[in-house]
């Protein structure tokens, strides 16, 4: 597309480059438009030749922007302003992700229903390029909306009809707020933890070089690279799509079977006596060097994770997290809690715990939740209350309304809890946190078998509505299938995901018996820390 | 973990590595990881190995503020992003689905005819004008004049969903009516209203949104909008004022309290700081002279106030605004949480003496004990990592109740009298014989248990 260079937004002066046109590819906030705006007024109007400014909104244009560019008089700037729709973007080959980092704040404390409006648009893609899905399962207001839009879609744009044969047997959408826990607990998969420790940003995580430096012979500890060590992850890395998704525990073992066959390997070039059979072994070469790479990647990684894991920290904090989950004293307040607020640990931590605690418990004890407030504010400062606020409007940390805790009725009855976890040859999805099973992937699994009219009481128990639709296929497109082989589902999680319940159901797929295989989709990839600090109030002040 | 490293490292020596350099793992699209066989037949085919190797070079300077990417060979074109990996047998079809319908790209063209955006017609319905919008059309609501006219098309926007669409529409009936209609109309239409809300919100129009959230009888949220705003003020006297006038504001119980704390706090910090700062340039104060601030107490947390309270002014009496006492009776903080506090803060400066006094109590007969609402091994941590010597160290090990835990923090840090005492006291020869080993040859202490094991 002829595109000469580019350049990440920052305010100041555009970078020098010789060429005509400038366009400006963003989602629609305003913090950007005023970005953008400086980026214009800065802009020498005396050089020559003069470029051209247009503007791209992914995945809408925004009338709030434009209006907003009008008012500080650069609207007029710009040649075109246009709208590139890129609503789902594919992460790896079964994981499908809107990025859009508001989407659970602005849906469940503003109601502002714009994201459920792509995420809409995005399965209307979809169905345009795999065929339209025969059936639509849901549980959550927003679910609701989401297929509401989907089907007046269908009916206002009827050239979308097409006569594709249909990949998808069922869509599954579900708001996050059914299953509020999951995000809360810390994951203790491999690419978890890589999450909750590191952060992966769009399938890249920043580590820190020490680990990564290459020891070469001769050389001493001198000229320690100071830059992160940046690496992809996804599933074309052979070992990381091993590895990525098995409990912590269980990723030992593999690192070292994995070192035996490479070794092995590459002891072969002693072997290797005739021309034909060094020229096989050189041509080889390029593949174990890569393994070889991989491995000790994923090595330093995981000394890097077991460095945290094996720490006195690590351990109590999720002993405590284990103790709510399967249902111990969530009704009083918690020493460990105490004692991280007197030590003044991050706030995220502790806000992530409290929050466990009340969705453990349906809510705190007004007595118990004013307790912890007060010590929060206290000890991080009164600001904190405009967040305490939002995490009330969110379900997250509120009071106890009808003095009843439901939570033990629904894990036992959905069996969230399983004492006999095997981490290191799983049988059931609680793996992934290593005794708890993910509340929105046992929904998932029920579905699929027996069907969700087995555990009506317990739906009624989690928020919003339940429903299914079906979707009119046209005659001669209906999938028979074959003995044996599998539906495909896809889970649409409205709010966000975790890795964590990636890997759940990836579990589901992989199962011998199973016979459903999934691919997700989400507005956003989350976990515990990134999705409590989308809800927490901006404290500092607006830079313009 | 330990085989792999050796393995790896034993590797290192073995293969020359070239791939050090790279700050990327990188992984290509069509699903061959980088430096795999067939990876490499198919770059070499192509002969892009050398702009490949011009972005890793340009990626590694990504400290400087403008990282540019050279062009590329598109192997990462949108259609090949929506390729989807041939991991499932009944994912065959994609790709053939892709060719046989003739669709090669789903890329949104950059370009489109302007005709497409005038509106040359003035004769749309309030329902097709919403469905031109939808489409990204440009259109002008100002022919809709009437009040019917406007809630129509407002109904047809929340029927459509979208969020772009009901923003625009809210924005012309902002302008065009009067705020009372507005706000009257909106509050039956609870999706419009919210809209209305969040755009405020946005752009930042406080005091309309104000109104509006008072005309909803929606006082909390009237009160905590307001509260926020303190946030962006800078001066601190200013910021007292506003903070000054939120208390009256219909605040929840609790939350009134925490404001008027918050209110309290900064009142007293402002004193505070301006007599500190002055006793600290006039320089006769030995406290400021041997520990000089870091930096202000305003709009610091409680406790950090406290600390810094019990850091500078602990002697000071109960009139004071900077004693602990009075913060501690003011802001009613419970007595775990002082203790702490003042722990820390006489630690940092090793004034053991106020640390025991922190502890003692004067029961009814005159006799002295000890005791403290948190539990002596969380004393006794807080004293270690502020180096406190040993002697000082064992009287508070030898106060913790569990007997494991005080043998552990009595073993680890050398309180050899606590270890033996609790030994002797568990009746333990065996343990107590091995402990011999730990203390040193001819001491007090080795002269102790030879004592208590001869008895």
């Amino acid at each position: 597309h002829e595109v000469e260079k580019m350049f990440t937004l920052k305010p100041g002066r555009l970078p020098q480059a010789d060429v005509k046109n400038v366009i400006f590819f963003v989602r629609p906030k305003l913090e950007l438009m005023d970005i953008i705006t400086d980026n214009v007024l800065r802009e020498d109007r005396g050089r020559s030749p003069q470029r051209d400014f247009h503007i791209l909104f992914v995945p809408r244009r925004s009338l709030l922007c434009e209006q907003w560019l009008k008012e500080q008089g650069v609207l007029g700037s710009f040649i075109h302003r246009e709208q590139y729709s890129l609503d789902l973007i594919p992460f790896d080959g079964d994981l499908l992700s809107m990025e859009s980092e508001s989407a659970f704040k602005e849906c469940y404390l503003e109601s502002d229903q714009t994201s459920l409006y792509h995420a809409a648009k995005g399965l209307m893609t979809l169905q345009a390029l795999y065929g339209t899905i025969p059936q639509i399962f849901g549980k959550g207001e927003c679910a609701r909306h989401v297929a509401n839009m989907m089907i007046r879609m269908k009916r206002e744009f009827p050239g979308s009809q097409n006569s594709i044969f249909p990949i998808f047997d069922t869509l599954l959408l579900l708001d996050r707020n059914v299953d509020l826990l999951t995000p809360l607990a810390t994951q203790l998969t491999y690419e978890g933890l890589i999450d909750e420790i590191y952060g992966i940003q769009n399938t890249y995580v920043k580590l820190p070089p020490e680990k990564f430096a290459p020891k070469k012979q001769g050389e001493g500890g001198k000229d320690l690279p100071t830059e992160p060590k940046k690496l992809q992850l996804n599933s074309a890395e052979e070992l990381y799509a091993e590895i990525r998704d098995k409990n912590f525990n269980a990723v030992g073992s593999v690192l070292s079977k994995k070192a035996k066959i490479i070794s092995a390997a590459f002891e072969e070039r002693h072997h290797a006596k005739t021309v034909g059979e060094i020229k096989q072994f050189v041509s080889q070469l390029p593949h174990m060097q890569a393994a070889r790479s991989s491995l000790a990647n994923h090595t330093s990684i995981a000394e890097l994770i077991k460095d945290i894991t094996t720490s006195e920290d690590f351990f109590d904090n999720l002993t405590v997290e284990q103790e709510f989950m399967s249902g111990i004293d969530t009704d009083k307040v918690n020493n460990y809690i105490e004692d991280c607020i007197a030590q003044k640990h991050p706030l995220i931590k502790i806000l992530r715990l409290v929050c466990l605690q009340s969705v453990c418990n349906s809510g705190l004890k007004q007595k118990v939740l004013d307790h912890y407030k007060r010590e929060i504010l206290q000890t991080y400062g009164y600001e904190h209350i405009l967040t305490l606020n939002n995490l009330e409007k969110a379900g997250l940390l509120k009071p106890q309304t009808s003095g009843r805790n439901n939570y033990p009725t629904i894990r036992k009855t959905l069996r969230l809890w399983m004492d006999d976890v095997n981490e290191q040859n799983p049988n059931d999805i609680s793996y992934v946190y290593s005794g708890y099973a993910p509340l929105s992937v046992r929904l998932a699994q029920l579905l699929a078998r027996p069907g969700w009219r087995s555990i009506e009481e317990v739906l009624k128990m989690l928020p919003g509505p339940h429903f299914e639709e079906r979707q009119q296929l046209p005659t001669g497109l209906q999938k028979k299938r074959q003995h044996g082989e599998n539906r495909v589902t896809l889970v649409f999680f409205l709010g966000g995901v975790t890795y964590a319940e990636i890997a759940a159901l990836r579990f589901l797929s992989q199962m011998e018996d199973g016979g459903t295989e999934y691919v997700i989709a989400t507005t956003k990839l989350i976990n515990g820390t990134s999705w409590i600090k989308s809800l927490m109030e901006k404290l500092e002040p607006a830079p313009f | 973990l330990k085989e792999s490293k050796r393995a790896v490292n034993s590797l290192r020596d073995i293969v020359d590595d070239d791939d050090d350099d790279d700050d990327l793992e990188r992984v290509s699209w069509s699903g061959e990881p980088v430096g795999s066989i067939s990876w490499s037949i198919k770059e070499t085919a192509s002969s892009s190995s050398s702009s490949l190797e011009g972005r890793d070079s340009s990626l590694q300077k990504g400290s400087s503020s403008y990282a540019a990417f050279p062009k590329q060979v598109s192997s990462y074109s949108l259609s090949s992003l929506f390729k989807g990996r041939n991991k499932l047998p009944s994912f065959q079809s994609f790709s053939d689905a892709l060719s046989d319908m003739g669709v090669k790209n789903y890329a949104p063209e950059l370009r489109r005819p302007k005709a497409e955006y005038k509106d040359y017609s003035s004769d749309w319905s309030p329902k097709d004008t919403v469905r031109r919008m939808q489409r990204g059309k440009v259109c002008s609501l100002e022919r809709f004049r009437s009040l019917q006219d406007k809630l129509v098309l407002l109904d047809e926007a929340v029927a459509g969903h979208d969020g772009n669409v009901i923003t625009a529409v809210l924005i012309f009936l902002k302008r065009t009516l009067r705020r009372e209609i507005l706000f009257r109309e909106l509050e039956v239409r609870q999706v419009a209203l919210c809209h209305l809300i969040h755009f405020l919100k946005e752009t930042g129009e406080q005091k309309l949104l104000l109104d509006l959230l008072r005309f909803l009888d929606r006082t909390e949220e009237v009160a905590l909008s307001q509260y926020r705003e303190h946030l962006n003020i800078q001066d601190v006297e200013k910021r007292r004022e506003f903070l000054k006038g939120c208390i009256g504001l219909p605040f929840s119980a609790e939350d009134t309290s925490h404001i008027q704390d918050h209110y309290t706090l900064l009142e007293r910090q402002i004193i505070i700081e301006a007599h500190d700062r002055h006793l600290e340039a006039a320089g006769q104060s030995e406290i400021f002279r041997k520990y000089p601030r870091k930096a202000s107490i305003l709009n610091m947390p409680l406790v950090t106030t406290l600390f810094y309270s019990c850091f500078y002014h602990y002697t000071e009496a109960e009139g004071t605004f900077s004693s602990p006492t009075n913060l501690k009776k003011t802001f009613k903080i419970p007595d775990k949480q002082y203790v702490l506090t003042a722990l820390a803060a006489r630690a940092k400066l090793r004034a053991w003496d106020d640390v025991d006094a922190l502890f003692t109590t004067k029961n009814w007969l005159g006799y002295t004990k000890k005791k403290a609402p948190i539990g002596f091994h969380r004393v006794v941590e807080i004293l270690q990592r502020n180096n406190a010597p040993v002697q000082v160290l064992q009287e508070y090990v030898r106060l913790v109740e569990d007997v494991e835990i005080r043998l552990n923090l009595a073993t680890k840090y050398k309180c050899h009298d606590v270890v033996i005492e609790t030994y002797r006291d568990l009746k333990d020869r065996i343990q107590l014989t091995a402990y011999k080993c730990k203390v040193e040859r001819g001491s007090a202490e080795e002269e102790k248990i030879n004592s208590i094991l001869n008895n």
